[in-house]
């Protein structure tokens, strides 16, 4: 299976982590991941008034260069799926901005590039009976809980991955995998986002009630799909654990990285020395 | 005495800075603009197609793109409305390369306006070379330095880009330091440059530029015009609009 693949910037600088155990996954699982051969950042956010067009620029010109490659576009980032998947709904959907757009950009596009994130792929095409037969090192009884966020999942009339209050995808695909899935009640909340950069304090809290509420339920480790959401969440994280003995280590890994280690990745793939709470001392003790 | 004959030259129609004025066929701008009866201080400077001295915007009569073009390098064509950008006022940062890491924060820091950038690709559309300079700045604000430098290698700093962006950014500077960074940290060291240098230090070449300081204005001449110059199918043909 042959899609185009749009890694976008977060991925190629400080989740290199995500981007290579996809990679690699993804030939395990015979998806041929054909990077677009040039492309910049996604913009991020797509605008939500409905005369803003500079906004659309990048994640179109994205969408149109993928066309070359394929009628799907995968993506991991929650940031860049949520921003490619909306702005494709723009240009489907509004006329007017449709030509704004492409007459400014001078290419043609009309919508018509599906964007799927990796999740959707596997739950969709490849299938977690497949994902299963290639699981060589099966995560059994280790307590993972699994945390969306909010972009992987919402708006959910104009994304429409999973349930918005309820998701499953990540937990089945846990369950692929061996792991026991720990549901837990904050799995759809918003880590802090953005306000990292600018209020600290704020994401700060956010993260740190998603990380009491998993550290509670007995999670051994976090999976997620976002870069930010896997960054505040570390960092928040390693400042608990610094300060006091209120959790015990939840490492964040990437959906990607997890999948990796039960598909029997080399160790020194998955990027670990990347995070801030170091999950080898964890994985060594699951013996994973 | 028999007057020579004189020839009959099609001419082209241009308008230098709004005024109108025939020239020969065939000449390139810088040559229309001399021909026109201007003397260039600035906005010449190698003729080459290398020094980036004379970026030149232009539209052609019913088509509303604006077009650009190095003077040296681009043929005068009928119904064009020109005029040269010598020189655009720039961000330049000052720094001590040595104590910089190839990083994104090194761009940050003394780039902070990349950040701003909104793809519009409007520096897209005004590189005479052509360059990706959208995504050198992305590679740049990433931290892809090694990208950023091989995507902007050709860059003469005209400064066009710059002169466009609604961002404000001065992607030909923050090239600069792309390439530096990349020279300076990551690429590996060419030790042909080492021993030139020392060749230098060692006064090698002293007694050759010494003399070229006290030599006079007709031995200057001389040796100028008795250069080593490349091999003229060797110089880049000049530049059309068509291609």
């Amino acid at each position: 299976m042959k899609v185009a693949y749009y890694p976008g910037c977060t991925l190629a600088s400080k989740a290199k982590a995500f981007d290579q155990t996809a990679r690699w996954v993804a030939q395990k699982l015979d998806i041929e991941l054909v990077e677009l051969p040039q492309w910049q950042c996604c913009g991020g956010l797509v605008p939500q008034v409905a005369d803003a067009v500079m906004g659309l620029l990048a994640p179109v010109r994205i969408l149109a260069d993928a066309q070359s490659i394929g009628d799907r576009l995968v993506t991991l980032c929650s940031f860049c799926y949520n921003t490619l998947k909306r702005a494709n709904l723009i240009i489907q959907q509004d006329a007017e901005r449709r030509q704004k757009v492409t007459d400014f950009l001078e290419q043609q596009y009309d919508g018509k590039v599906k964007v799927v994130h990796m999740l959707e792929l596997i739950r969709d095409e490849i299938g977690f009976e497949t994902v299963r037969s290639k699981v060589t090192r099966a995560l059994t009884g280790i307590r993972v809980a699994p945390y969306y966020g909010c972009l992987l999942l919402r708006p959910s009339k104009e994304i429409g991955l999973d349930d918005p209050e309820d998701p499953t995808v990540m937990e089945q695909l846990l369950e692929a995998l061996g792991c026991d899935v720990v549901d837990f009640p904050r799995k759809v909340e918003c880590c802090g986002s953005f306000m990292i950069v600018n209020r600290p304090e704020i994401a700060a809290q956010c993260s740190a009630t998603i990380l009491r509420s998993a550290s509670n339920l007995g999670a051994q480790l976090l999976v997620t799909s976002c870069p930010l959401c896997q960054f505040n969440l570390d960092w928040q994280q390693m400042r608990m654990l610094e300060s006091n003995g209120e959790i015990s280590p939840v490492p964040v890994l990437y959906f990607t990285q997890l999948m990796a280690m039960a598909m029997g990745i080399e160790p020194y793939l998955l990027g670990f020395e990347q995070h801030l709470v170091d999950p080898r001392p964890a994985v060594m003790e699951l013996r994973l | 005495m028999a007057v020579q004959t004189e020839v009959a030259t099609e001419t082209v129609t241009v308008h230098i800075m709004g005024k109108r004025y025939e020239v020969p066929k065939g000449l390139t701008i810088l040559k229309a603009i001399e021909y026109a009866g201007y003397r260039l201080v600035r906005g010449v400077g190698c003729r080459g197609g290398f020094c980036g001295a004379c970026a030149t915007v232009y539209r052609k009569a019913g088509d509303f793109r604006l077009k650009v073009g190095l003077a040296c390098q681009t043929v005068a064509e009928d119904g064009m409305y020109l005029t040269q950008i010598p020189f655009y006022p720039a961000t330049k940062a000052i720094y001590d390369i040595n104590a910089l890491k190839p990083s994104a924060d090194a761009v940050l820091r003394y780039y902070p306006e990349v950040v701003r950038c909104l793809q519009c690709g409007t520096c897209l559309k005004v590189c005479p070379q052509e360059l990706d300079v959208m995504r050198y700045i992305a590679a740049a604000m990433r931290g892809d330095i090694a990208k950023a430098a091989d995507l902007s290698f050709d860059c003469i700093q005209c400064g066009l880009c710059t002169s466009r962006c609604p961002a404000e950014i001065s992607h030909y500077h923050v090239a600069m330091l792309s390439r530096r960074l990349y020279a300076k940290h990551i690429a590996s060291p060419a030790p042909h440059l080492t021993q030139r240098l020392e060749e230098i230090r060692a006064g090698k070449f002293d007694a050759e530029l010494e003399a070229l300081m006290k030599a006079d204005k007709e031995t200057l001449r001389k040796l100028y015009a008795e250069r080593d110059i490349e091999p003229e199918e060797l110089v880049p043909s000049t530049k059309t609009d068509e291609d």
